[in-house]
């Protein structure tokens, strides 16, 4: 029994179709995973199921064979359609079970909120699909994955049957993630029609039954996921073959230290010790990875390095020259180059055009400037060289940085770190929300970068990524570094992966 | 190019919210918005007058959109007005140079007391965290009790009166004051009808210093590093940092130009039109009808340019329509109350668009 099917749905903004003619049959129970890249249009698809979009004419929608037209959210949450979104609409300071109600608030005979009588029913729901919440605690003062759990909460409170779940494990840690599996599990148990937008491949192997893969809009198929390899999902995903691993050559062994970082204590906003003590050194012609969960000192390292943030102790040194505490482009020109872990905010000003971003940290220099003025020509020559050489999409100079797609925009920052030349690159999350295409590019490059004797620091929550790149991986937890894997102990150890979790989550390996 | 048409969509609509006030009051609108037209156009002296009138308008309107494209709210451009207005009158009154020193100098000390005034708000964001609209708006009420202060001032005070003394005459920048009135010039002008009721008014070279200033302004924010620095800074402080470009330092000069921007308008009031400050019981507005300016004109010099003659031409024909029709000229008030309303909010200006690609649902 199909649950929903889309016949012949297309939505067009302006002249751009976002989605062309796509063909879409959900079973009854299922966990259908739509795959795509960024900008293949899932989204779009899904809020036109949500009734947030209104195809356009000559499409149809069917719930349980019957046709229908989804005027607006509310109107799908009434015929059973949930959804949650990838950015949460949760109101903080209130209660998990307030923000489960709000809306639908039961009353009592005065016109009041009638709290046992949703207390009552909210437990219910939990004790059925086994939901694990304390319906007392302020969003505020949960986690992430506890907020995601009360979005998805809040679908089956409105008597969902079906889920349309948003890119959910963009924001969840590793373990949060493995909570969200289970979540589903139980949902599908309870015979929950579950859809996830994702663009994560092995995502949809742990908890998908079947996918369907969309590119640039237009529907490409639907396969069995059992049946299907990560890699062919990924090759129809992008339209061509990709390597998910990215083979590197082995290690040119320089021993060259260029980067050494000193017992160094950084503090955080709130002035509370961030990174403690903290020795590294980073070697010519190696990726060295630093393994760790969110919010464990990272971000604070890496401003302490580029210059952002104080160093209350201990020193940084680039080829033997002291840089510590130095300002952001001082330490910009001692040859370090970063690639920011938040580049719509840091790496990158989004409301200006793409050529004035490639010279963001240069505009002072010859040629892009003569005398305090700006030389256009200069600028128009560089950004489209670059533009060609990292095969920039749109090609177009004159546009806003905003307009272009996350890896385009990565590749604008890796552009300009690498044609400056640095002797050390921090990589901070560098692929944090790409798709594989722009995954897989942006390792190519890093790899260059070290083939060609750049020292590189790089960051990542993504373990996986660690492992695959890193000649050498170290592990930080709490501000301290906790491990520090070389060559040896990382090749020929079958349970390295476990090992670095536990070490991640504060531990030994036994 | 969108932004513009906002504008120019948001002056039409208050014309219509004039409209429908006017006809509330029992005028018909068409008869005032005529008597608004031949007001402000219909003799050479009327247009003299609005070109005086929109001098300052335009040099405050700079003042803020430069301020506000270093992502900077200056609500201070009246207090730095009155800085500027300040300083000319007392420089312009204890110096004694020939008019070729004395003008560029007085207007020099002027605009940099001033944009030191102004800077003072961005320090104190830069260093101590205070916002600009907190510390601007003090020190607008600042500005106008020195300023009163300073009128009583024993020597800089015209005896008996509650103004400073004049400026020496050669501060003044009002375009052949002595000659309008010598024998030559009378018989010259009384053959020559536009210019006798052009000249009329006290024409200054203001407008010169205000055409300049757009100009210059519109080359800094598009032709310079610096311009490029604080536009960056504006748009992502964040980004703007980690690229190197300190923001405390950019933000401080930029509160310094819009300092030295209201500051320039004071200057050339003072010097041009008023010749000496009166004590004021509350601020005149030059400052804050520059918000408006700097509103309707997109945060663009060039855009700038316009509203400020725009907004001089309304303020100034707006007068009009109480001596002759006994109309409320606060009309004139809640048209520009209604334009920045229009402006403020683009999104009602969406349907237009949807309505013309025919995509709008039922």
């Amino acid at each position: 029994m199909l649950a929903l099917e889309l016949k012949n749905i297309s939505k067009t903004f302006g002249t751009f179709k976002a989605n062309n003619h796509i063909n879409l049959a959900i079973t009854d129970g299922e966990v259908h995973a739509i795959l795509g890249e960024n900008g293949a249009g899932k989204s779009t698809l899904m809020k036109t199921i949500y009734g947030e979009h209104h195809p356009d004419p000559g499409g149809e929608i069917f719930l349980r064979g019957k046709k229908i037209e989804i005027d607006s959210p509310s109107h799908a949450i009434r015929m059973g359609i949930g959804m949650v979104h990838q950015h949460f609409r949760l109101v903080r300071p209130f209660t998990i079970l307030q923000n489960v109600i709000l809306g639908i608030e039961p009353r009592n005979f005065l016109g009041m909120i009638d709290y046992k009588k949703a207390r009552a029913k909210a437990e219910a729901i939990a004790l059925e699909c086994r939901f694990d919440l304390n319906f007392d605690q302020k969003i505020e003062s949960v986690s992430v994955g506890t907020q995601q759990r009360v979005e998805i909460f809040k679908t089956l409170y409105r008597n969902a049957e079906i889920i349309i779940l948003d890119e959910p494990t963009a924001v969840l840690t590793p373990q949060e993630i493995k909570d969200f599996y289970v979540i589903i599990k139980n949902l599908k148990a309870q015979g929950k029609t579950i859809i996830i937008i994702t663009h994560k491949l092995h995502e949809i192997k742990e908890i998908a039954d079947r996918c369907t893969i969309i590119r640039k809009g237009e529907y490409i198929e639907t396969v069995d996921v059992a049946t299907t390899s990560e890699e062919e999902l990924a090759s129809k995903m992008v339209g061509r073959k990709v390597d998910l691993k990215v083979s590197k050559s082995s290690t040119v062994n320089s021993d060259e230290v260029v980067f050494k970082i000193r017992n160094i204590n950084v503090l955080n906003v709130k002035n509370l010790p961030a990174v403690t003590d903290f020795s590294f050194d980073l070697k010519k012609g190696e990726i060295t990875g630093l393994a760790g969960i969110d919010g464990n000192g990272q971000s604070e390292l890496v401003e302490a390095l580029t210059g952002l943030r104080k160093i209350q102790s201990g020193h940084v040194l680039i080829n033997d020259q002291d840089i510590t505490n130095l300002s952001p482009k001082a330490i910009y020109h001692k040859k370090l180059g970063a690639i920011p872990e938040d580049r719509q905010r840091v790496g990158l000003v989004m409301d200006f055009k793409v050529k004035e971003n490639f010279v963001l940290q240069t505009i002072d220099k010859k040629p892009f400037s003569n005398y305090g003025f700006i030389i256009n020509r200069e600028l128009n020559r560089f950004s489209n060289e670059l533009i060609a050489r990292f095969d920039i999409r749109p090609t177009d100079n004159e546009i806003q940085a905003s307009a272009l797609s996350g890896g385009n925009q990565q590749k604008i920052i890796l552009a300009r770190e690498i044609v400056h030349n640095p002797d050390v690159l921090i990589a901070f999350q560098p692929t944090r929300g790409l798709d594989v295409g722009a995954i897989e590019y942006v390792h190519r490059e890093l790899l260059k970068l070290r083939d060609a004797g750049k020292a590189i620091l790089l960051i990542s929550y993504e373990l996986d990524e660690i492992i695959n790149l890193s000649d050498r991986i170290g592990v930080i937890h709490k501000g301290h570094l906790w491990a520090d894997l070389g060559d040896s102990a990382i090749k020929n150890n079958p349970k390295l992966k476990e090992d670095i979790g536990l070490y991640m989550a504060g531990g030994k390996p036994v | 190019m969108r932004k513009f048409l906002i504008s120019i969509l948001s002056i039409v609509l208050s014309f219509l919210v004039g409209a429908l006030v006017l006809k509330l009051s029992g005028i018909s609108p068409l008869e005032a918005y005529s008597v608004m037209w031949e007001g402000a156009f219909s003799q050479p002296n009327y247009i003299a007058y609005i070109i005086i009138r929109s001098t300052p308008l335009i040099l405050t309107g700079l003042s803020v959109a430069f301020a506000f494209r270093t992502g900077l709210f200056n609500i201070g451009s009246e207090g730095q007005f009155i800085i500027g207005a300040l300083s000319a009158a007392y420089f312009g009154f204890i110096f004694h140079f020939s008019p070729w020193i004395q003008i560029p100098l007085v207007m020099i000390l002027a605009t940099f007391v001033a944009s030191l005034y102004g800077g003072l708000s961005g320090y104190l964001k830069a260093r101590f965290g205070v916002h600009e609209v907190l510390s601007t708006i003090m020190l607008n009420w600042i500005a106008l009790y020195i300023s009163n202060y300073a009128v009583f001032v024993e020597g800089l005070r015209r005896p008996d009166m509650e103004t400073t003394e004049f400026i020496q005459p050669s501060t003044s920048i009002t375009i052949l004051p002595d000659w309008k009135v010598s024998d030559a010039g009378v018989e010259w002008l009384s053959h020559h009808p536009f210019w006798n009721s052009f000249l009329r008014p006290p024409v200054n070279a203001g407008i010169f210093i205000a055409l300049l200033a757009v100009v210059v302004v519109w080359i800094i924010l598009n032709k310079t590093t610096f311009g490029f620095k604080l536009k960056a800074v504006g748009f992502s402080p964040t980004a703007s940092e980690y690229a190197g470009i300190s923001t405390k330092l950019k933000v401080t000069q930029s509160m310094m130009i819009a300092g030295a921007l209201s500051g320039l308008a004071g200057a050339t009031h003072v010097m041009g039109v008023s010749k000496n400050i009166a004590a004021l019981a509350t601020h005149e507005g030059y400052g804050f009808d520059g918000i408006a300016v700097s509103l309707i004109g997109a945060n663009n010099p060039i855009g700038v340019l316009f509203s400020g003659f725009f907004l001089g031409a309304l303020k100034y024909s707006g007068q009009k329509i109480q001596s002759t029709l006994e109309a409320p000229s606060e009309v004139i008030g809640i048209m520009i109350g209604a334009i920045i309303f229009f402006v403020a909010i683009p999104k009602i200006f969406d349907f237009i668009g949807d309505f013309k690609a025919g995509k709008k649902h039922d």
